[in-house]
C-alpha cells in the first residue's frame, strides 16, 4: 500500500470509464496525423509523448537491467471540463478509421462533477429524454375507403398551407368589408415553420444557407416556407431586402437587435412575414434567452447595440410585464403600429398548464394574430440544463386543451395556434407535425430539426454533443468563430432546406390522401388519430387504439 | 355510394316518379334506405294554404304521439289536416312504426304580430323540441321537418319498395319539388336523422360521397352555439347547416355557397374580379371547406333549386329538363327516367366550380361559376 499523496486523486478525478463519452482509439491504425486532436471541439483528446519501461533481464553487470522507449498516442481527457461530447468530429476526419467516441455503458459519474467553480451546467440542444416521444405513437388510422376511393398522392392537388393572423368571424369580416373598415392581415405559409434561431447563435453561413434555402423554396419550387429570427435582430441588407416577406421577426425580452429593425423600416422594401414576442421558451421556460461571451463577436456585437465579448441574457420577462393582459396588449398594439397594423403579431410562450390563460387573453384582444406554445422537448442554443431537463410543460397535450377550448368558443379559427417543442425529434417531422396539426395546431415551429437535416447538427438526446452555448460547434452552425463557421457552405445548407422541405411536402400528401384530405390542412381532424395508450388517448380525447 | 335525384316542375308530380329514377340508379346502392323531402305540396283530399307549416315525422308509439298532440295543443298550434298515408305494414322492415305523421298546422294567433324572422326560429325551436322529446323518451319519436310547404319522410328500406309502402304511388300527395335520397347511413347505426336529405329552416340538402372534413366543420358549426346545428349523426349534414349558415346567418347569395365549401385556389383568387374579398371569405369561412368527393343538391324555401359538386367528384351528377321542369341525378339515368322527353343534348354536368341553379321560374338553368363576378354588390 502506497500512502495516499503518492496518487493523483481528487474529489474530481476521474478516468475515461467515469465520462459520458469514452474515446476508442487504435494505436495501430493511427497515423499520427493529429487532426483528430486539432479538430475536438472541446480539446478532449491530446497527442502526447509517452515513455515504458522496457525490462530486461541481463546477465551482464555492467549493462542496466531495464530501458526506456518513447512513444506518440491519442490520451483522452478526463478532467471535467475537457470531457468527450461525443460529437465524433475525430471520427469524421480521421483518415484511417482509428478513432471514434463510444456512448458509456456504464455509470456515468461526470454528472456529479459537472458543476466546477460553483456554475452548474449550461449547454444547448434539448431536454435529454431519448426514445420515442408521445407525437411519434399517435397514428393516423381513419383511411379514407369507406365510400369513395383514397386520393392519390401523386397525382391529386393538395392544399397543403396554413393561415397565420387574426382572422374575423365571419359575421364581422363582412360588416368592415362593407364598412371599408380594417382587416386583420393575414399570411398564407407552409405549415412546417423554421423556429426562432437567433443570428448570434447561428453562425452567418447557416443563417445564410437558411435564408437561400426558404427564398429557393418559396420563389421556384412554390413552398411557403418563412422562418423566424430569435431574439437579435437581423443582418441590416436582410431588412432592406425582399426576403424580409419570408421572415418573422422575434423581439424578446432583450430587446436585442430591434434598434437595426427600427432603423430599417422607412427603407424596408416589404413587410415582414410577422413578428414574434418571445414571453417564454420551452427549453427554458420562465428564463430569458442567453448568448454567452464566446459568441458575441464583432457582427453579433454590432447588430445587438453591445460590446464584445459579454454574455448576453435576457431578462426572464418583459420590463412592460405588469401583466399579461397589459403586457401582451401593449406591445401587440405597439408592434402592430409600427407596420400600419399591416403584420400579424403574435406572441409566444413556453408550454404551461397557465397556456389556456394567456389564449383566452388573446381571444379577447384585437390585434393578437395567433398563439405560439413551445412545448417541453423545445431546443435552446445555451441555458442551463436543470432548465431544459426538469422545467416545461409536453406540446400534445398543452396545444390540445387549448384547442378545446377554441373550439368550446367557437374561435377556434380566428386564433390560429402554432405548436413548437420536439417536433421531428426523432426524424419523424411530418408524422409529428400533422399530429400535432390534427389536435388542433395550425402549423409547427422547428429548430433543431432543421439543424439537424440542412446542416448536420451532431446534438442529440442523449447529450450528445450540446456545446452551442460555448460557440464550438463542429459542424459551424452555432459559432461566430470564422474557422469554424467555414466548415459550413451556405450553398450546401440551402440545398439541404430544399430538399427537407420537398420531401416534408411529399410525405404530408403520403398522409393526407389516405384520410381523404386535400382541400385544406385537416387541422383539428382528431377523429383521424388514435393511441395505443388509453390515458392518453382520453387526455387528449382521441380513439384508444390496439 | 349514395343516390340522389331532384326533380322541380311548375306542375306539381307525385314523388313516385323520383322513386322509380331512384331505382333506374339502383346499381351501386344498397338500398337501405329512402330519405324523401317534397315542397310545393299538394294534397287530393285537402286545400292546402301553403303558408301553414307541416309537421313531418314518425310516432313509433301511441304515448309519444299522446305527447305530439299535447305539445302542439300546448304551444297553440291548430292541427288544420293530418295526412293518412295508407300504409302496408307488412313492407316495412323497421317493427316500431306506430304512425307516419304529415300533419298541416295553422300557427298559434299570437304570431301573427312576429316577425318573420322570430316565426322562422319558433319553427325550428318547436321541431328541435319535438325531437328532444322524443330523444328523451328512447327515440320514440323522430321529427324530420317542421316548415310551411315542406313534407318529408325518411324510412329503412329499398326505396320504391317504401314508396309503396307508404302508398305514394297512389297520388295523394304532389308537390313541385321533390328530393330523394335512397341510403341509410350504413357507416354507422341505422339512425333516422343520419338519412339524408337534411333540413333546417326552410333549407334541405342532400349530398353523396363522403365528407373527410367533417369532424373540424362540426365543430365549428357546434361552436356557434346556433340551436339548429346539432345532430350530425351523418357527416353530409353539415352541408344543409353550412348553406343555412351562408344565406341566413352571413345573408350572402346563394353563390356564395361555392365559395365556402369548395374556395378557389389561392392563384385562382388572385386574378378573381373579387380576389381580395373572396380570399378573404375563404380565411374565415376555411372551417366549412369541405373535402369530397361530394355531390350536393339543394332547395330553398322559394323552391329555387341547386347542384354542386367538388374537385374531387370523378363521375358527375346531370342535370337536364326543359322549361318547367327539370331533374338532377347523380347518375344520368336517373335523369333520363325523370324526364325522357328532353333533349338530351341539352343536359349538363357541372365541373368543380359551377353552381346550377333552378330558379323558381324553372324557365331555364342558370350556370354559374366560381370564375364569375361575385353577384354581391358589396364585393365590387
Amino acid at each position: 500500500m502506497v500512502s495516499i499523496r503518492s496518487i493523483p486523486s481528487t474529489p474530481s478525478s476521474l478516468t475515461p470509464n467515469d465520462l459520458p463519452w469514452i474515446i476508442k482509439h487504435n494505436e495501430e491504425r493511427c497515423t499520427l496525423c493529429g487532426r483528430c486532436t486539432s479538430v475536438c471541439p472541446v480539446g478532449a483528446i491530446k497527442l502526447s509523448y509517452m515513455r515504458k519501461r522496457m525490462p530486461r533481464i541481463v546477465l551482464n553487470s555492467s549493462e542496466r537491467g531495464s530501458s526506456y522507449k518513447t512513444f506518440v498516442g491519442i490520451r483522452q481527457r478526463t478532467d471535467p471540463a475537457h470531457r468527450c461530447v461525443g460529437c465524433g468530429s475525430c471520427s469524421m476526419v480521421c483518415p484511417n478509421e482509428a478513432i471514434t467516441p463510444t456512448p458509456n455503458s456504464n455509470d456515468d459519474r461526470y454528472r456529479f462533477q459537472s458543476a466546477q467553480k460553483g456554475e452548474p451546467v449550461k449547454r444547448g440542444g434539448r431536454r435529454n429524454v431519448p426514445g420515442a416521444s408521445l407525437l411519434d405513437r399517435i397514428i393516423f388510422n381513419r383511411i379514407s375507403m369507406l365510400t369513395d376511393p383514397a386520393l392519390d398522392a401523386g397525382r391529386h392537388e393538395f392544399q397543403l398551407n396554413t393561415l397565420l393572423g387574426r382572422v374575423l368571424p365571419p359575421e364581422e369580416f363582412l360588416r368592415r368589408k362593407l364598412a371599408g373598415e380594417w382587416i386583420p392581415p393575414v399570411r398564407e405559409i407552409f405549415p412546417f415553420i423554421i423556429g426562432s434561431m437567433s443570428f448570434g447563435a447561428l453562425s452567418p453561413n447557416m443563417w445564410l444557407g437558411l435564408l437561400q434555402g426558404v427564398a429557393y423554396c418559396n420563389e421556384v419550387l412554390g413552398i411557403p416556407v418563412v422562418m423566424a429570427t430569435g431574439e437579435g435582430g437581423c443582418p441590416p441588407w436582410v431588412l432592406k431586402s425582399p426576403f424580409l416577406k419570408y421572415i418573422i421577426l422575434q423581439i424578446a425580452s432583450g430587446y436585442f437587435g430591434w434598434d437595426e429593425i427600427i432603423r430599417a423600416i422607412p427603407d424596408m422594401q416589404c413587410e415582414p412575414a410577422a413578428i414574434e414576442i418571445k414571453y417564454g421558451q420551452g427549453a427554458k421556460p420562465g428564463d430569458g434567452g442567453l448568448l454567452m461571451w464566446f459568441k458575441v463577436s464583432k457582427l453579433i456585437a454590432r447588430l445587438r447595440g453591445v460590446p464584445e465579448g459579454v454574455d448576453l441574457p435576457s431578462p426572464p420577462v418583459h420590463q412592460t410585464l405588469y401583466s399579461i393582459e397589459e403586457s401582451v396588449m401593449k406591445m401587440i398594439q405597439s408592434l402592430s403600429m409600427a407596420w400600419d397594423f399591416k403584420v400579424p403579431v403574435y406572441p409566444k410562450i413556453s408550454g404551461s398548464t397557465s397556456a389556456k390563460a394567456v389564449l383566452n387573453n388573446l381571444v379577447r384582444n384585437p390585434y393578437a394574430a395567433g398563439l405560439l406554445i413551445d412545448g417541453v422537448d423545445g431546443g435552446t442554443g445555451a441555458a442551463y440544463n436543470v432548465s431544459m431537463d426538469a422545467m416545461g410543460h409536453p406540446i400534445a397535450s398543452n396545444v390540445r386543451e387549448c384547442y378545446l377550448d377554441l373550439c368550446a368558443q367557437g374561435k377556434q379559427n380566428e386564433i390560429p395556434i402554432f405548436a413548437a417543442g420536439g417536433v421531428g425529434k426523432n426524424g419523424n417531422i411530418t408524422q409529428n407535425a400533422l399530429a400535432l396539426i390534427m389536435l388542433g395546431a395550425s402549423g409547427v415551429h422547428m429548430g433543431k430539426y432543421i439543424m439537424q437535416a440542412a446542416a448536420g447538427c451532431l446534438g442529440s438526446e442523449r447529450n450528445r454533443c450540446n456545446v452551442c452555448n460555448i460557440g464550438l460547434c463542429p459542424k459551424g452552425i452555432t459559432s461566430q468563430n470564422p474557422k469554424l463557421y467555414r466548415r459550413l457552405d451556405p450553398d450546401q445548407v440551402a440545398q439541404r432546406v430544399a430538399d427537407t422541405f420537398m420531401a416534408i411536402r411529399t410525405e404530408m400528401k403520403k398522409i393526407m390522401a389516405p384520410l381523404g384530405r386535400s382541400q385544406s390542412l385537416p387541422i383539428g381532424m382528431s377523429d383521424a388519430i388514435g393511441i395505443e395508450d388509453k390515458d392518453v388517448a382520453e387526455r387528449l380525447q382521441i380513439q384508444y387504439i390496439c | 355510394m349514395c343516390r340522389l335525384a331532384l326533380k322541380t316542375a311548375n306542375e306539381p308530380f307525385s314523388p313516385f316518379e323520383v322513386l322509380q329514377a331512384m331505382e333506374a340508379m339502383q346499381e351501386g346502392y344498397d338500398g337501405s334506405g329512402l330519405g324523401l323531402l317534397l315542397r310545393g305540396l299538394e294534397f287530393i283530399d285537402f286545400k292546402y294554404n301553403s303558408k301553414n307549416p307541416v309537421l313531418s315525422g314518425i310516432a313509433h308509439t301511441e304515448k309519444a304521439l299522446h305527447r305530439l298532440n299535447d305539445f302542439m295543443q300546448n304551444k297553440g298550434f291548430e292541427l288544420k289536416y293530418d295526412h293518412e298515408f295508407d300504409v302496408d305494414i307488412s313492407r316495412i322492415e323497421a317493427g316500431d312504426r306506430h304512425k307516419y305523421f304529415l300533419r298541416v298546422y295553422k300557427q298559434p294567433s299570437p304570431w301573427a304580430d312576429f316577425s318573420e324572422q322570430k316565426i322562422e326560429n319558433e319553427l325550428m325551436l318547436t321541431r328541435l323540441a319535438l325531437r328532444r322529446d322524443g330523444e328523451e323518451h328512447n327515440g320514440d319519436l323522430t321529427v324530420f321537418s317542421f316548415w310551411p310547404d315542406v313534407a318529408m319522410i325518411k324510412e329503412v328500406g329499398w326505396p320504391l319498395g317504401v314508396g309503396k309502402a307508404l302508398g305514394l304511388d297512389a297520388d295523394r300527395i304532389k308537390s313541385r319539388v321533390c328530393m330523394a335520397q335512397g341510403r341509410q347511413n350504413t357507416n354507422w347505426g341505422i339512425n333516422l336523422y343520419a338519412c339524408h336529405p337534411f333540413f333546417i329552416q326552410g333549407i334541405g340538402t342532400m349530398t353523396n360521397g363522403e365528407n373527410t372534413a367533417f369532424i373540424p366543420i362540426k365543430d365549428w358549426l357546434t361552436g356557434t352555439h346556433y340551436p339548429g346545428y346539432i345532430g350530425y349523426q351523418s357527416d353530409s349534414e353539415v352541408f344543409a347547416h353550412i348553406l343555412h349558415y351562408v344565406i341566413k346567418q352571413l345573408g350572402l347569395p346563394l353563390e356564395a355557397y361555392k365559395h365556402v365549401i369548395t374556395p378557389l385556389k389561392t392563384e385562382e383568387l388572385l386574378d378573381h374580379p373579387q380576389g381580395d374579398f373572396l380570399l378573404g371569405l375563404r380565411n374565415v369561412c376555411r372551417r366549412l371547406i369541405i373535402d369530397g368527393p361530394n355531390c350536393v343538391m339543394g332547395t330553398l324555401p322559394d323552391e329555387t333549386c341547386l347542384l354542386v359538386m367538388d374537385a374531387k367528384k370523378l363521375r358527375p351528377s346531370t342535370i337536364g329538363g326543359k322549361p318547367g321542369e327539370w331533374a338532377m341525378a347523380s347518375e344520368m339515368c336517373g335523369v333520363d327516367a325523370m324526364i325522357p322527353d328532353r333533349d338530351r343534348a341539352l343536359d349538363f354536368m357541372p365541373m368543380r366550380e359551377h353552381t346550377i341553379i333552378v330558379p323558381p321560374d324553372r324557365q331555364e338553368i342558370k350556370i354559374w361559376s366560381q370564375f364569375d363576378q361575385f353577384p354581391q354588390p358589396q364585393a365590387a
